[in-house]
């Protein structure tokens, strides 16, 4: 089939790829552009494992198409840190231990960021709500909403 | 003489008996005797087996020692997740 | 051997520092299965049976080779012929020969220069089925009339007359049953059934495969263990072990769904025959159709108690499907079903069947769950009976040392005692419960395990150590494997970098499983590292021209030490590394055995539950797991297991189960319809780490990540009959079937 030319900024660089129009989103930053961060849990919009910010809006990527990032704005795990200096949520994850195999740490991340945008100081059931799109088989949540909620207070204080 | 206790299921092999009395030192001569002294016993041993050695349990430690005061039980074959 | 247990004065042990890999896993660096590209790589995609159980009669892949850039097909054909055993089992798994066994099984692979136009060839590969009657239940698959899977194939334990689906036989147990039943005042026997469940890891089975015409071979794959997948891989195409370097990515999640092989012997195959590297992932649909989900199981248990609570007798009958091939784990299921009490004559028979269903793999501590909720349902159902306290009734029959397991031996040094008295001190044990509410407890028991275990750890010019393990890291081993490391060699922990290595660099290692890394590497990573000090000791003696014995190692120093030794300033590990190149050569040590003291964890929980009336949805309130780690070396990952195991514990419990459908086939292949619990499903899960030392370990430590899936599934049906009066006796409690049993009791 006939690849489509893409141009689009990720991660606040504008980059181009060729797409077949029959690819994802989530393809598309993996395979064509070797940013592996967002990952493939199921291809459904199931588990949340490939989610990324379009134009600020939190997706699952395996859901959009990749000639869809035409002149958008795309957010990924890769760029949450700012060079060396990690995100608080980032920071917080490790420091909670929020996290054992990790597969599901990308896509966590990016959708706690965007719930932290619109909601600095959310509740328990809040976070539990929000994060009810991405799965996690090995923490029982526990220790991911704790370095949400933390992250959080962090951030409202402005460290 | 090592007393080596079998699970119930391997009586019809062992004429009977569930404890079977061998001359071993370690796990592997233990099963070596055992086989010669029941040679039903072969495909079961084949199959595989664990060894538990006073409360410790052995998968495939040949070399481990066994004493005449051992506790010594033929165990199902055993694997983790 | 013997081990000279340290248990306090701990500097590193018992802390908390960041996990080596975590910076790489908060930015998306880390390196998973699917994350490895090769030049000119292939994509390979399988064509599986959309029948649970038919002869294949032709396979025609001449429209799919047609195709411009599709290279290679392969069948059975492949694949050597001749193998036996377990063996034969698994390449029969990886790839069906004359009958497909169930829905899902692989038929035929292709290997294409893109994914999408893989997909498209597949779809070409033209396979003519005839379709053969077949049976998904395990207790239909016993019954006479239904078709026979693998005539022929039970093993000796299997007695005369029973259905050729029947492939082994299991029957122990000592103590006279008959006068233990007429002891007890009251006994209670019920049927329990357990659906079939998945480990349900997040990240899907992927490899990048290369394998040449001589045989000669590499693999990129996300495992738990590469040796076994290497032994496997290479038994299946019928090559050399030797031959085959197998490399572990970086692994998200496995349960135990990760120690065998499915898609890894294809890609070989499919890269040899088109001389190019092929990279193949699974689908989630693959994922749930095709890889090892559990056993699905029926259980009789029959139970004797007199009225003070003291346990008579007890007898259980298990059977279990685990899929088109034998090894269901009757073995360890039967083994835990008694496993927490002390009852002097108990009863164990066993059948593993065979059904038209994936080849079942281990599930964390497989079997046990399923023993575990017909027991501990039953108990509970008697202390109700009897109107006894649950946990106090399970002190007073407690395992301990010197009680003779259920299985045979008589049990070491175990912990149920203290988690079953820590449960019973616990606040969430007394506190007040709402309208439509009720409280639930249950132990659980896993024996864990030891196996083969190699490491080396090396000494760096500066003095940090670099250690190299076998057991790949899924829940944040390499940070207990540094902690032991800094421990024993009186370092800082971040002088210690942990390296999970390739087949390439250690003897032979077992996976990551049975709760055996922290142990068993632990184990194997201490006394390596014992190695590099008792070399620095001696050479530090030789400098100071003394012997080696007048030096001792300490905080990470060699020190003169005793009567004959003198007076010289201690050397630092670091000043003896930056001359060991001019006092002997490169310094390190290597450690390899098969550790056999590993010890057994029990567990107990106690679960809170809201069971609404109207829609027969159960919430999980409050939920506390109270377990024995023997130690914990890093804490904060042994409550991330004992959390884990309880979360998939109650999804088990609530919600999760193959669907099959009157024809055979899977029902419910995407996460949306096998619906695993969701952040919003849970609340927190409190932990109580109990330390009752293991005598195995130099550092006391017991393997923990298994026993926590065990007790969920029967405290959540307890809490759920407290709540709303209905006992479910099967597996799982959905809302319709608890709703239907609220109806029926009226
Ligand atoms: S991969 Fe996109 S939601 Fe699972
Ligand atoms: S940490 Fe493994 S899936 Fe979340």
């Amino acid at each position: 089939m006939t690849q489509i030319h893409v141009t689009t900024t990720v991660n606040g660089d504008e980059v181009d790829f060729l797409a077949d129009p029959r690819e994802t989103l989530l393809d598309c930053l993996r395979d064509k552009l070797g940013m592996t961060g967002a990952k493939e849990g199921c291809g459904t919009g199931d588990c949340g494992a490939c989610s990324v910010t379009v134009d600020g809006r939190l997706v699952c990527s395996c859901l959009v198409l990749g000639v869809e990032a035409q002149g958008k704005t795309i957010e990924t795990v890769e760029g949450m840190a700012e060079g060396e200096k990690l995100h608080p949520l980032q920071r917080k994850f490790i420091e909670h231990a929020a996290l054992q195999c990790g597969i599901c740490t990308p896509g966590i991340l990016v959708a706690a960021k965007a719930l932290l945008a619109q909601n600095p100081d959310p509740a328990e059931e809040e976070v539990r709500y929000w994060l009810a799109g991405n799965l996690c088989r090995c923490t029982g949540y526990d220790k991911i909403i704790r370095a949400v909620l933390d992250a959080a207070a962090e951030m409202r204080e402005g460290v | 003489m090592v007393k080596v206790h079998l699970w119930s299921g391997l009586r019809r092999f062992t004429d009977g008996a569930d404890v079977v009395e061998l001359e071993a030192k370690t796990v592997g001569e233990m099963m070596k005797a055992l086989v010669e002294a029941h040679p039903g016993l072969d495909p079961v041993i084949k199959a595989g087996v664990s060894v538990s050695v006073d409360g410790k349990l052995i998968a495939r430690g040949l070399h481990e020692q066994v004493s005449d005061d051992s506790e010594v039980f033929l165990l199902r074959q055993l694997k983790g997740g | 051997m013997p081990l000279d247990t340290k248990t306090t004065g701990f500097k590193y042990i018992g802390t908390r520092p960041d996990r080596p890999d975590g910076i790489d896993k908060v930015t998306g660096k880390a390196r998973y299965g699917a994350d490895a590209y090769a030049p000119g790589m292939l994509h390979g995609v399988m064509v599986r049976s959309p029948h649970a159980h038919a002869r294949i009669k032709k396979i025609d892949a001449t429209k799919a080779l047609a195709l411009k850039g599709v290279k290679a097909v392969v069948t059975r054909a492949d694949f050597p012929t001749g193998l036996e055993g377990e063996d034969w089992n698994i390449q029969e798994n990886c790839m069906a020969g004359e009958v497909a066994l169930y829905d899902g099984h692989a038929v035929a692979a292709v290997a294409a220069t893109s994914l999408l136009l893989a997909r498209e060839a597949a779809k070409l590969i033209e396979v003519e089925y005839e379709v053969l009657p077949h049976v998904t239940d395990v207790d239909e698959a016993m019954k006479p009339g239904a078709p026979a899977i693998r005539a022929g194939a039970a093993d000796y334990s299997v007695p005369e007359g029973l259905h050729p689906n029947v492939m082994r036989y299991i029957e122990y147990g000592h103590g006279d049953l008959e006068a233990g039943f007429a002891a007890a005042d009251l006994v209670m026997e019920n049927t329990y059934k357990t659906e079939a469940t998945h480990q349900g890891y997040i990240e899907p089975h992927a490899c990048l495969a290369q394998l040449g015409s001589d045989g000669k071979g590499e693999m990129w794959v996300c495992t738990q263990g590469h040796w076994f997948i290497r032994r496997m891989s290479a038994a299946v195409l019928g090559i050399d072990v030797a031959n085959l370097r197998v490399t572990p990515s970086e692994i998200g999640g496995g349960f135990g769904g990760k120690t065998t092989v499915f898609i890894e012997p294809v890609a070989l195959a499919l890269s040899r025959k088109a001389g190019k590297p092929v990279k193949m992932v699974m689908t989630r649909s693959e994922v749930l159709r095709a890889t090892g989900p559990t056993s699905s199981s029926s259980i009789d248990v029959k139970m004797g108690m007199k009225k003070d609570g003291t346990m008579t007798a007890a007898k259980v009958t298990m059977r279990m499907q685990g899929g088109a091939f034998p090894m269901a784990p009757i073995d360890s299921a039967l083994d835990c079903a008694f496993s927490c009490y002390n009852i002097p004559a108990v009863h164990h028979e066993g059948y593993d069947v065979l059904a038209n269903r994936p080849k079942q793999a281990a599930y964390r501590a497989p079997g046990s769950p399923m023993a575990a909720f017909a027991t501990e349902s039953l108990v509970d159902e008697m202390c109700r009976a009897l109107g006894l306290d649950p946990l106090k009734t399970r002190l007073k029959n407690a395992s301990r040392e010197g009680t003779k397991a259920s299985f045979g031996p008589t049990f070491p040094r175990i912990g149920l005692v203290e988690t079953l008295e820590a449960a019973i001190a616990h606040p969430h044990y007394a506190a007040p419960l709402g309208t439509n509410q009720g409280r639930g407890v249950a132990s659980g028991y896993w024996m864990n395990w030891g196996g083969e275990t190699s490491v080396s750890a090396a000494l760096g010019e500066d003095g940090s150590v670099t250690v190299s393990v076998g057991t790949p890291d899924i829940g944040g081993s390499r940070a207990s494997m540094a902690l032991m490391a800094a421990e024993a060699l009186g370092i800082p922990y971040e002088n210690v970098r942990v390296n999970v290595v390739d087949t390439g660099s250690l003897g032979v290692n077992e996976p990551t499983h049975g709760s055996r890394a922290t142990y068993a590497t632990g184990l194997a990573t201490i006394e390596a590292v014992k190695q590099i000090s008792s070399k620095l000791c001696q050479r530090a003696a030789d400098k100071w021209g003394i012997p080696a014995e007048a030096v001792i190692w300490e905080d990470g120093c060699a020190k003169p030490s005793g009567p004959n030794a003198g007076e010289f300033p201690p050397l630092t590990i670091g000043e003896l590394a930056a001359e060991m190149g001019s006092t002997g050569g490169p310094i390190s040590g290597h450690f390899e055995a098969t550790p056999s003291g590993h010890g057994g964890s029990f567990g107990t929980h106690i679960v809170d539950v809201e069971v609404d009336p109207e829609t027969g949805h159960t919430s999980v309130l409050r939920y506390t797991v109270v377990q024995d780690a023997g130690k914990a070396i890093h804490p904060a990952y042994v409550e991330g297991q004992f959390q884990g195991g309880a979360a998939q514990g109650i999804g088990w419990a609530l919600n999760e189960e193959y669907i099959y459908g009157a024809d055979g086939r899977l029902q419910n292949t995407v996460f949306l319809d096998y619906r695993i619990p969701v952040a919003s499903d849970l609340p927190m899960i409190d932990t109580v780490i109990v330390e009752v030392p293991n005598p195995g370990h130099p550092y006391g430590v017991r393997g923990v990540g298994e026993t926590g899936i065990t007790p969920p599934l029967p405290a959540v049906a307890n809490a759920v009959h407290a709540a709303a009066g209905v006992r479910l006796r099967s597996l799982p409690m959905s809302p319709p079937r608890i709703l239907a049993a609220i109806k029926a009791k009226g």
